[in-house]
């Protein structure tokens, strides 16, 4: 009975509470939103609450692992979905027009989830190991561990998943130390590369104008992501449809259920990428808002937990999964308000899906672990 | 480049930096986000609030009208009537029982259509417009339009829908359209085509249907409508009208079709009709055929069973599908090539005792017939397959092979239809990659001797066989054997007439083409197809063929005394008039036994009719109505 006890004590003390309320908080929501979605309570909203569960648990799980034991365990995470991925391009499954299933005849995967986690694991595993010696070399390994997974989930093709499995190893890399002098330049010349494109458009996208490296069809389609209104029944449906619900919901909002644009089946995806506009028709620019702090306390809480960690690995790993959450809602919510391409990118607790929930819960297990975790010597 | 080298305490530190820069990033892209709703949800909202309190917008895409097919004379083939449906909004009906109790009062409503609602339902949501009613007539249309108000969340809508008003008649060549698949979502998203299929549920699935999609479709408008809560439209903001799709003019003559389609009655089998001048497909028959009209809302289990599972196969499209070794009509051609390579004579006569011996083995005439003394005209009148036993050793089987080529044997014609089968043409090169083990690999002199009068491991397509016809006829000018002759603009209705230049020339002597033309007039004057072609006011020119579908290893052919499936397939293949072809066609009535006393007389059929018309009036092309009203 003492022994139970004990155990069930270890096991309660592995979350990370300011970080579960968040992560409550945002099922909840989740789970609301859902039951808007698909307008009732029907299958998916049953196997949406089925898949949080799933994913709570998963999360428990992660965080009781001590963070020695999953950065000893990264390479052979790592191996595993780099030999799962090269599998789908051999044997994968087909659906919608990409391969990204693998069956293993007891269980349907998509290892492309699972690089999600590996990457990361990989790459701060690979610098706690060479903190302080990094030679040339080393650091070219390190481009090839984040590329060949990339290239390959690009292949498939799911250009979503691949961004998210670039961005979040190229976190890793900034914490380690990528150097300013590299990253500020670029992301300034970046910027004013894109603003410069934005602000003549117009001149850029008539049809007499020659682009010199690019085909006309490939024109056609940099326009079409820059004004969507250009190709209405296209590329730009989705985004002009969920900017018409986003901005018929105001500052107040439609109502909970009361979405009409949502109800009428208006937005395409609801109940995955498009959630957001869901959300947004129905609660308003308040609403909006509050989903955006919550998010931002959420990233806040795992940069914070960055800082605290004990080891180089403890802070990579935290620092990159909590930018993993903010490329995700940036880039989710960016898309759905119109102001970047539509990429396949889910919202994280809000968009419908097993596998993907199930990916959030072991990042945030892990955060979890890295925020608990005191090394022996302390006691 | 990088700074990688720090201690523990000097890590921490640039930790603390890393994070700090990271979250203003983050904070900065959020307060992006932020101020992207607020321009959506505040700016551009109260520009729209001052329009309707509780109304909005919605992009609705308008479906073009699809193409319509028509004959070369202009009698309508596939068309699309105006179809009113009734449906039904789940969520905006109070009472879905009391709702359909009602309606039922004013529109008949059958249990299959509620069951088949019902079903429906389940699959789409409570926000989905589902299908009730289809084909209402004009008074039901109207008595629901009169009292519209009573039911909520049910609505009158027309549609689109094709039409097939031939019935069976040329089903294989036109196709059909279906539902639009999964699959074939997946090769519209690559042919970044999904935008103009929005709005459109239909897709062509086979034939001519399939093949010209892209002109039949047309292009899909959008309209920008002002729309209350409950998804009722209050007035268009903008519109970008539908572009019909292209009316398409075939080269086949309907009239042609029928007739050819009626020889066949309950037989199975194929027929194709080539302009050798310019290469129209006037008529290609695949017997027995289906009805189209079937296909177009989802064919129902027992219709597609009964098709599908028939032992006929009728939706197989044979002429272009089914590959058959072509017997007898295939010596004019082998004849020819031996004239062109120098390896016979015309006029050497060859002895034909009945067989020709082979080391040991002997190859027969067929029903065990003695022509004595051959020469190359008395060898095709009569068909001699002895003398072309010997004269396919003479040729060779790859020099045969190269020279069949040029003919389009074993070749895809690419024809505007599709599932083309390239079938086999073979030589040694072919055997050696068509088999694994060695021994099967070996090409053997006797499987030299089957090939040279059609048999063996020949394996053709109607098609290749009535375009090598063509060929023939037209001197050795190939072309590309089409059924698009013409396209009509679906707004302007100016025509636009497809060019097909030919495609290569087979080099051919004068003096060779001619002996062969003699001796295929002479088939028809006293050879195997005098007695079909008897007082004929045109002269043709043309080869019966049998072909043995099941090996009898010496025995004689009895036709009662064996099965059905496994009797000798009858063929034709000839061109008229002789002098100056204007047709050419090929056929084959399967299992049906001797080509001369029943494939004949089907290209007899074909011939008279064709020819016993003006020219002038199997050029014209009229102008038609391409839609009509509700029935």
């Amino acid at each position: 009975m003492k022994r139970w006890m004990t155990w069930a004590w270890y096991a309660l003390r592995a979350f990370d509470w300011p970080l579960l309320a968040i992560l409550l908080l945002m099922a909840a929501l989740g789970l609301i939103v859902m039951h808007s979605a698909v307008g009732g309570t029907d299958w998916r909203f049953a196997e949406q609450s089925r898949n949080f569960v799933l994913a709570f648990s998963a999360m428990w799980v992660a965080a009781l692992i001590p963070p020695p034991l999953w950065r000893r365990l990264a390479p052979l995470i790592y191996v595993v979905g780099v030999v799962l991925l090269l599998g789908v391009e051999l044997f994968g499954e087909t659906s919608k027009g990409a391969t990204r299933w693998l069956d293993l005849g007891v269980v349907r995967i998509q290892p492309s989830e699972m690089l999600k986690i590996a990457v990361p694991l990989m790459l701060a595993w690979f610098f706690h190991k060479h903190q302080g010696r990094m030679r040339l070399v080393d650091h070219l390994v390190v481009l090839a561990l984040l590329l060949v997974p990339f290239a390959l989930i690009v292949r498939q093709p799911d250009l979503g998943t691949a961004l998210l499995v670039f961005a979040t190893g190229f976190c890793v890399i900034y914490f380690a130390g990528l150097s300013f002098k590299l990253l500020v330049p670029v992301l300034v010349v970046g910027s004013v590369a894109l603003g410069l494109i934005v602000h003549y458009e117009e001149q850029l996208c008539q049809v007499g104008t020659d682009w010199v490296v690019l085909h006309e069809y490939q024109k056609h389609r940099v326009c079409t992501l820059l004004d969507p209104s250009t190709d209405p029944l296209g590329k730009g449906f989705h985004t002009i449809q969920s900017m018409i619900a986003i901005g018929s919901g105001g500052v107040y909002g439609k109502g909970y259920m009361q979405g009409t644009q949502s109800h009428l089946d208006f937005i395409p995806e609801r109940t995955t990428d498009f959630i957001f506009a869901v959300f947004a028709e129905e609660f308003g620019l308040y609403g909006g808002i509050l989903l955006l702090v919550a998010y931002g306390l959420l990233i806040l809480r795992g940069l914070v937990i960055a800082v605290c960690a004990k080891d180089q690995f403890g802070r990579l790993m935290a620092g990159a999964l909590s930018m993993m959450f903010f490329v995700y809602v940036f880039v989710n919510i960016g898309m759905v308000t119109g102001i970047l391409p539509v990429v396949g990118v889910p919202l994280p607790f809000l968009s419908y899906g097993g596998t993907a929930l199930l990916t959030l819960g072991v990042a945030c297990g892990i955060l979890m672990s890295i925020s608990r975790y005191r090394p022996d010597t302390s006691g | 480049m990088f700074e990688f080298k720090e201690t523990t305490l000097q890590q921490k530190r640039h930790i603390l930096i890393r994070v700090l820069a990271a979250g203003l990033f983050a904070l900065l892209c959020g307060g992006l986000l932020g101020w992207r709703l607020w321009y959506l949800q505040v700016e551009r909202h109260e520009g729209l609030a001052a329009r309707a309190d509780r109304n909005r917008t919605a992009v609705v895409p308008i479906a073009p009208r699809r193409g319509a097919i028509l004959d070369r004379n202009g009698e309508v083939l596939a068309r699309n009537y105006r179809d009113y449906v009734l449906e039904v909004t789940p969520a905006q009906v109070p009472d879905m029982e009391r709702m359909l109790e009602e309606l039922g009062g004013i529109v008949e409503i059958t249990a299959y259509q509620r069951r088949r609602f019902q079903l429906a339902l389940n699959q789409s949501g409570r926000y989905a417009s589902t299908m009730l009613r289809n084909r209402l007539d004009d008074d039901e249309a109207s008595r629901f339009a009169a009292q519209a108000f009573r039911f909520p969340g049910v609505s009158l809508k027309a549609r689109w829908v094709r039409e097939y008003p031939q019935g069976q008649t040329a089903a294989h060549v036109l196709g059909y359209v279906g539902r639009i698949s999964e699959a074939d979502m997946t090769r519209l998203e690559e042919q970044d085509q999904l935008g103009n299929y929005r709005g459109t549920n239909i897709i062509g699935k086979k034939g001519i249907e399939k093949s010209w999609e892209q002109l039949l479709h047309g292009k899909t408008g959008l309209e920008e409508l002002e729309v209350t809560a409950t998804g009722k439209p209050m007035r268009g903001l903008s519109r970008i009208d539908p572009e019909p799709g292209n009316d398409l003019v075939l080269s086949l003559d309907i009239g042609l079709q029928r007739v050819a389609e009626e020889q066949f009655q309950n037989r199975r089998g194929a027929l194709v009709a080539i302009d050798p001048r310019t290469g129209e497909v006037l008529a290609l028959v695949s017997a027995p055929s289906f009805d189209p009209n079937l296909f177009i809302d989802g064919i129902d289990t027992d219709n597609w069973r009964a098709l599908n599972e028939s032992p006929d196969h009728p939706l197989i499209n044979r002429p272009l599908y089914s590959t058959y070794p072509i017997g007898s009509t295939y010596k004019p051609f082998v004849a020819l090539a031996a004239l062109e390579l120098n390896k016979r004579s015309p006029t050497e006569r060859v002895a034909d005792p009945g067989y020709f011996e082979l080391g040991g083995q002997r190859f027969r005439n067929a029903q065990g017939a003695v022509y004595g003394p051959t020469d190359m005209r008395r060898a095709i009148v009569v068909s001699s397959d002895t003398y072309f036993y010997s004269l396919g050793l003479d040729i060779g089987v790859n020099a045969l092979h190269d020279f069949s080529k040029l003919f389009g044997f074993g070749q895809v014609t690419g024809i505007d239809l599709d599932g083309e089968r390239k079938g086999i043409l073979p030589s040694t090169d072919w055997k050696r990659r068509a088999y694994k083990k060695p021994e099967q690999q070996r090409w053997y002199a006797g499987e030299t001797v089957s090939v040279a009068v059609g048999q063996g491991y020949n394996a053709f397509t109607l098609l290749q066989l009535a375009q090598a016809t063509a060929v023939l006829a037209n001197g050795g000018v190939s072309r590309r054997p089409h059924l698009l002759r013409a396209l009509r603009d679906g707004l302007t209705g100016e025509e636009t007439e497809m060019v097909y230049p030919p495609t290569h020339t087979v080099p051919l002597k004068p003096e060779n083409l001619k002996v062969i033309q003699e001796a295929m007039i002479g088939v028809i004057r006293q050879g195997t197809a005098r007695r079909a072609f008897s007082d004929a006011p045109y002269q043709a020119a043309g080869k019966t063929g049998t072909a043995q579908v099941y090996s009898l290893r010496g025995a004689k052919y009895n036709a009662q005394a064996i099965d059905e499936r496994l009797r000798d397939h009858a063929l034709f293949m000839a061109y008229a008039p002789a002098e100056d072809p204007r047709i050419a066609v090929a056929l084959i009535v399967e299992n049906a036994g001797w080509g001369a006393t029943v494939a004949a007389p089907v290209g007899r059929a074909v011939f008279d009719y064709w020819l016993d018309r003006p020219a002038e009036q199997q050029v014209a092309v009229a102008a038609a109505p391409a839609e009509q009203g509700p029935p």
